[in-house]
């Protein structure tokens, strides 16, 4: 019988949660990493038991850890994120020039078609690569020196990549997005990249549809139409159906176009989860309700899930890598908040419950589907 | 033997006590202390220095016999008491945030 891992970053360490494919009975790993800040796990599309794990500290920096048995023993591999040759400046919040520093890793993404082979997404916005199980990066340069990339500044949450998208059916795609310059794709690569946001519109800009410069919160795709992309942008839910060379708002009925996740059913293409919260002044949900909005029709015209989730005074965010599911027969889709529940849906969206209530603040999810 | 006393998540991290004791070329200093704690656990590189340019991390600070050694030379040599393992070399974090 199929079973199901899930895979929690929070602000205190790394949970591992597992269920068979009723998804009632959940057993809970962790912490792992205790008390540092784990923004991301991810588990191998090509084996399932080789995880990575991104732990930081203000303190102490960044740590890449490597799993070969599905979480129950880790290995500290390469941590040494060094910008290629002479990085040069950004701009800073106020539009004056400060350099490129690295931070944190966001996001770790491995290979589709090579095991030993991921992708790190890191603030200050660059692209890593490893071809070694994570013992060595290198920077895949030419995003970072896109002849836009000195006029890319930094959204509330800093400068970061937080979005990396391989393409199943093209191994020289991939796409990223960074807040607050925009989403970008490589047809080569990643050697080299070109923004796509013609159709996103944020008003806070000086110029509403400059080439770059949008806060992007996430991007998803469905593996098996990955030229449709949907985009939760700080306001507006975007869908494009070419790649991302042209954008339109399919944020339709929802009560607020604000948020930070979104995510697609895994066997049904035009099925699209979102999560609205209140506003970029208030990341809560509407009416301190919380609920997972629905869209059947790739955008557009959303219902409101809610059976089993909080309906008075619930006041938590849901950050935009905490969203993921399973890809069972019934879909499963998972959540995860600050207010450190893990939320579980093993009828694509229809009920809900806490796989747990108590963590910290839920940084990531992803989910593995074990056979 | 120099001593040297590592914060809690270091420990951890190294998988080492609170305190470890490392073989340090003389004369030795900071820079030579530190140089050889990473020798030994490779991992700690990068979260006490940065990698590329040695330089300390901002939250952490060094003390040797009740003195603030954060500022001092890294080549300045350690006192008597640390060379013969009668008073540790301790690395702290800054205690701050949440």
């Amino acid at each position: 019988m199929s079973s199901v891992r899930v895979l929690a970053g929070t602000r205190k360490g790394a949970f591992i949660l597992a269920s068979d494919g009723k998804r009632k009975e959940w057993k809970v790993n962790g912490p792992l990493f205790a008390g540092w800040e784990i923004y991301h796990l991810k588990g191998s599309p090509l084996d399932s038991n080789r995880l990575y794990a991104s732990q930081s500290s203000g303190w102490f920096g960044q740590i890449i850890q490597r799993s070969d048995d599905g979480g129950t023993t880790w290995t500290p591999v390469g941590n040494k994120f060094t910008y290629a040759g002479v990085p040069g400046t950004h701009q800073w919040y106020d539009g004056t020039p400060h350099p490129w520093e690295f931070k944190r890793v966001w996001h770790l993404e491995p290979s589709l078609d090579e095991i030993n082979t991921v992708y790190a997404g890191i603030e200050d916005a660059a692209l890593f690569k490893s071809s070694d199980g994570g013992n060595s990066w290198a920077e895949l340069a030419g995003l970072r020196e896109h002849r836009t990339g000195s006029q890319w500044q930094p959204g509330a949450g800093g400068m970061c990549l937080h979005t990396i998208l391989l393409d199943p059916s093209n191994t020289q795609r991939m796409y990223i997005a960074i807040s607050a310059a925009g989403s970008f794709r490589s047809d080569d690569g990643g050697k080299n990249w070109k923004p796509i946001n013609k159709g996103l519109v944020s008003d806070m800009m000086p110029d509403p549809t400059a080439e770059v410069g949008h806060c992007i919160h996430h991007v998803a795709m469905h593996r098996a139409r990955p030229d449709v992309l949907f985009m939760q942008k700080h306001w507006d839910v975007m869908r494009s159906d070419d790649a991302g060379e042209n954008w339109r708002e399919v944020s339709g009925n929802l009560p607020s176009d604000f948020g930070f996740v979104i995510d697609v059913h895994a066997h049904e293409p035009e099925t699209v989860y979102v999560v609205p919260i209140k506003s970029d002044s208030e990341h809560f949900p509407p009416e301190g309700k919380l609920r997972v909005y629905r869209s059947r029709t790739g955008g557009n015209e959303w219902e409101a899930l809610y059976k089993g989730l909080p309906q008075t005074d619930c006041y938590v965010n849901v950050l935009r890598d905490a969203m993921g599911v399973d890809t069972l027969d019934q879909c499963g889709i998972y959540f995860g908040t600050t207010g450190g529940q893990v939320y579980a849906s093993p009828d694509a969206g229809d009920t809900w419950a806490p796989i747990v209530r108590d963590l910290p603040a839920v940084l990531s999810i992803e989910v593995q589907t074990l056979p | 033997m120099i001593r040297v006393i590592l914060p809690y998540h270091l420990r951890t991290l190294a998988g080492t006590k609170a305190e470890v004791s490392l073989e340090v070329a003389a004369p030795a200093t900071m820079r030579l202390v530190l140089d050889t704690l990473e020798a030994v656990y490779p991992v700690l590189r990068g979260t006490i220095r940065d990698q590329d340019t040695l330089q300390r991390r901002p939250f952490l600070r060094y003390f040797a016999c009740e003195e603030d050694w954060t500022f001092e030379p890294e080549d300045r040599p350690l006192p008597e008491a640390v060379l013969a393992g009668q008073e540790p070399v301790t690395i702290l974090g800054a205690i701050a945030g949440g």
